[in-house]
């Protein structure tokens, strides 16, 4: 435990001597975690969105005025006849003017002259499987007291290929953040190892293992990498609230942010443990290349 | 015992030593003396697996140097302590701290650090000096705190590569009295030098290297300084006994 208080020491006045090599790899590894921070909070909200339209009912059929309410059971069991059908409800004249006077209870302006006359009555079916939605649209379709059928199916086809193509770029950008901080660091010790040069052939004259000699470099590279995590993540946030509230309005009702301290937890957690492993290869390889050891 | 058995250093095309055989008994101070290049260094620089021989075998007691395993080399250089001529302090280091380092490579406790490195300062005569930075001792102060960082693990064997190459002719004294009390305390000295006041004046066995190889060695039976020598290593064999 002495010694790795020793190498600890080491290490930090190795810092404190080069602070503008420190702040060079610092820099770099923080854009990689702060990017990698986005993206992922990006891929939760994605997801969110995603899940939300899939739990939605997700085909409407919406009814013409003269429906009486046999009709409207006989479209419900027709429809539900079909397998992958979770869910039917029958959404009358009344409820769809609560509905939507719900929705756009901040809005005064629309909620003017709109009665549940105007407002069709509707029969809203869910189902467990994406690829039924047509052929609940079409059994919808056929029903002669529909007058028009919307599913959300394209939405969600667009949603998920948008999302898939937000998630490849975001990959491969972070990827190429990751590797340029392996690169940096590398480099920044291998500088360090260079100023240390006399130091380091002292050390093998009286006797230092390679571990000893190879140690404080490696402390100094989790260092940058456990620093870069920790700005990152107290940048975002502070910035946090005063972000996600405009963008929460742009996606309501969809509860679009993370609110719960316990994701932000473990996305530091992450960036740390990849800190962890990106400063002490990008320091071994460096003490590997230059070291001779 | 040391023992060097047929050891040949080539670079490219040149010997730096050939074909040289040299047995060094424990306790034993040697002078290795010839012109710079004829291959002291090299000498020296087998001894700690600095480099390895193209021929030979260079021993330490039981370990094959030569042959040893990347591991051990460490371990070696634990029982060697090396003094340079151009001193190899660390700047940035106190001199306390600079005898104290070899103590920290070892992992030893703060405590004992702190004692033994003032032991160590104390049998160089450098007690005042501990807090001073290397930039602010004479050339005799530097070496001597040289001496100090490479007795501090009181190794079997102590090499010496031109230690009074840069001193006075007084701090130069200084340094090879404080070599024969590092010699009388039971480690072997091999001090590389060309320097004649100082080998002609001293009683040690004097080994001559020219162009890689022994051309002269004073331990040859009847000469006056071996049987002097002889007698002073079995003094000191009694002591430490």
């Amino acid at each position: 435990m002495a010694q790795i208080n020793r190498l600890t020491k080491t290490a930090t006045k190795r810092i404190q001597r080069n602070p503008y090599n420190a702040l060079a790899a610092i820099l770099v590894m923080f854009l990689t975690f702060f990017v990698g921070a986005i993206f992922i909070l990006v891929s939760l909200a994605s997801n969110v969105i995603i899940h939300y339209y899939e739990t939605r009912p997700q085909v409407t059929a919406f009814l013409k005025d003269d429906t009486s309410l046999e009709q409207i059971e006989e479209i419900k069991n027709n429809v539900s006849k079909i397998p992958s059908v979770t869910n039917t409800k029958h959404i009358s004249k009344e409820e769809a003017l609560e509905i939507y006077r719900e929705r756009n209870k901040n809005e005064p302006a629309l909620l003017e002259f709109v009665t549940a006359d105007i407002l069709p009555a509707s029969v809203e079916v869910s189902g467990n499987k994406i690829g039924d939605f047509e052929k609940i649209a079409n059994a919808l379709k056929s029903e002669p007291q529909v007058s028009k059928v919307v599913y959300y199916q394209e939405i969600i086809d667009t949603l998920i290929k948008v999302t898939s193509t937000v998630r490849l770029v975001g990959f491969i950008i972070v990827s190429f953040l990751l590797l340029t901080s392996v690169v940096v660091t590398l480099i920044v010790v291998g500088l360090n190892i260079s100023l240390h040069k006399e130091e380091i052939e002292i050390m093998k004259l009286v006797g230092a293992t390679k571990a000893y000699v190879r140690t404080p470099f490696i402390i100094e590279g989790i260092a940058y990498g456990f620093i870069s995590a920790l700005l990152a993540m107290g940048i975002l946030i502070i910035l946090y609230p005063f972000i996600s509230p405009a963008l929460q309005k742009q996606f309501e009702p969809i509860p679009l942010l993370p609110s719960d301290p316990l994701v932000f937890l473990l996305i530091l957690g992450a960036e740390m443990f990849l800190g962890l492993l990106i400063g002490s290869f990008g320091a071994w390889v460096a003490t590997r290349r230059y070291l001779e050891i | 015992m040391i023992q060097f058995s047929g050891v040949s250093k080539k670079y490219y095309d040149n010997y730096a030593l050939e074909n040289l055989d040299l047995e060094i008994p424990d306790g034993e101070f040697v002078f290795l003396i010839g012109h710079s290049g004829a291959g002291k260094s090299t000498l020296l620089k087998l001894l700690i697996r600095e480099e390895v021989p193209t021929a030979g075998k260079v021993m330490v007691d039981e370990w094959d140097v030569s042959n040893l395993e990347e591991k051990h080399i460490p371990v070696l250089r634990r029982k060697v302590g090396t003094i340079f001529q151009d001193f190899k302090l660390l700047p940035q280091r106190t001199v306390f701290e600079n005898v104290a380092f070899p103590l920290e490579v070892m992992g030893l406790e703060d405590s004992d650090i702190s004692e033994t490195a003032n032991e160590a300062l104390k049998l160089v005569n450098l007690q005042d000096k501990a807090g001073h930075f290397p930039s602010q001792l004479s050339g005799g102060e530097a070496q001597r705190t040289s001496i100090a960082r490479a007795v501090v693990l009181r190794p079997e064997i102590v090499l010496a590569d031109e230690p009074t190459g840069n001193l006075d002719p007084q701090s130069a004294w200084e340094v090879m009295q404080l070599l024969t009390k590092v010699n009388s305390l039971g480690s072997t000295v091999i001090m590389a030098t060309h320097n004649l006041d100082i080998t002609s004046s001293l009683p040690h066995r004097r080994v001559q290297i020219e162009k890689g190889k022994i051309v002269k060695d004073s331990r040859q039976k009847g000469t006056k300084d071996q049987k002097e020598e002889k007698e002073r290593l079995t003094e000191t064999k009694e002591s430490k006994n």
